[in-house]
């Protein structure tokens, strides 16, 4: 088994109203310096046997497709361990 | 004329809807979001409502869900279709309508009685208003923010593809005030204020709403509006 990370956020263009309600309460705690927040979605997905290219393929089409709406946001895809972000989408 | 509803898991205002649709002088069909054919029905509403809770994204999951295949190849057949609320986020994430619904601008959930335009009466679904004719109908949502990308925006203005647009102080900061779109063809509506809560005058607003359900559908269709 393997596990592949799916990162969703909103495109830089489209307003936030939970990540502008986040961050009109960090003040309240305390905490200052904090110029923006934009809050996204983790998908984690336990894939069977190794991550091949064809795995990577497949996990993409579905990030696309389901995981995210290219009409208003990016996912990046990371293969847990690896480190190394497999490809940024902006559609 | 044979007006199917669907009803999703989440699904509130189908009921509502099949009772507008009865009013409108039509025969009303029940949907579930499992089937995989459309009984023969001559055109589709999906309604508002929380449609598999608004997991994931509003729509986002009912879309895939099997009786949207056969919506999906209807409307692209011609087959007319309006999406109320939920189900205008349905119709967006289907791509049968350009543009997405985020959350609204102020993050509160807004229900009023809401001054509309009509601004093209020339869909199966508005055909009954006057072109400009200023109603008031029902809008409650939590995700109604209409949001496209400046072109797209452009091009609904420039083709007449604005269907209603918000009077008065924008309700949940939806781009240009849009309220409601349709496709180029022009059988597939999405409006965000709910028409079925607004045909009686015994509750909710008045009877604005009750244009969309008219036999205005039956016409536009037999007069070839549709193409």
């Amino acid at each position: 088994m393997s596990r592949v990370v799916v990162d969703v956020m909103l495109k830089p263009e489209i307003l936030d109203p939970q990540g502008k309600a986040v961050h009109g309460a960090l003040p309240r705690l305390g905490f200052t310096g904090v110029n923006d927040v934009r809050q996204g979605k983790r998908f984690e997905l336990e894939v069977e046997g190794e991550v091949t290219d064809d795995v990577l393929a497949r996990v993409h089409e579905l990030a696309g497709t389901l995981l995210s709406n290219p009409v208003i946001e990016d996912f990046v895809v990371h293969v847990e361990g690896d480190g190394a972000p497999h490809g940024k989408h902006k559609a | 004329m044979r007006i199917g509803v669907v009803t999703f898991p989440g699904s509130l205002d189908d009921v509502d809807a099949r009772r507008a649709v009865g009013m409108g002088g039509h025969e009303a069909v029940e949907l579930w979001h499992g089937d995989h054919d459309l009984r023969g029905v001559e055109a589709i509403i999906l309604p508002g409502g929380f449609s598999y809770g608004d997991y994931l994204r509003c729509g986002a999951i009912s879309r895939f869900s099997p009786v949207m295949t056969e919506v999906v190849g209807a409307a692209q057949r011609g087959m007319p279709v309006l999406g109320i609320c939920n189900g205008f986020q349905i119709l967006c994430e289907s791509h049968l309508l350009p543009g997405a619904l985020i959350r609204n601008d102020h993050r509160k959930f807004v229900c009023s009685d809401q001054r509309l335009r009509i601004e093209n009466n020339r869909t199966p679904w508005t055909s009954s208003y006057a072109e400009g004719a200023e109603v008031t109908i029902v809008l409650k949502n939590g995700e109604g923010g209409y949001v496209a990308d400046e072109d797209t925006l452009d091009r609904l203005e420039g083709e007449g593809r604005v269907v209603a647009r918000y009077l008065g102080d924008n309700p949940n900061g939806s781009l240009r005030a849009i309220a409601g779109i349709t496709n180029e063809r022009g059988n597939v509506v999405g409006l965000m204020p709910h028409p079925e809560h607004a045909v009686e005058d015994l509750c909710g607003p008045g009877t604005d709403g009750l244009g969309f359900f008219t036999g205005a559908l039956t016409q536009a269709v037999a007069a070839g509006l549709l193409g």
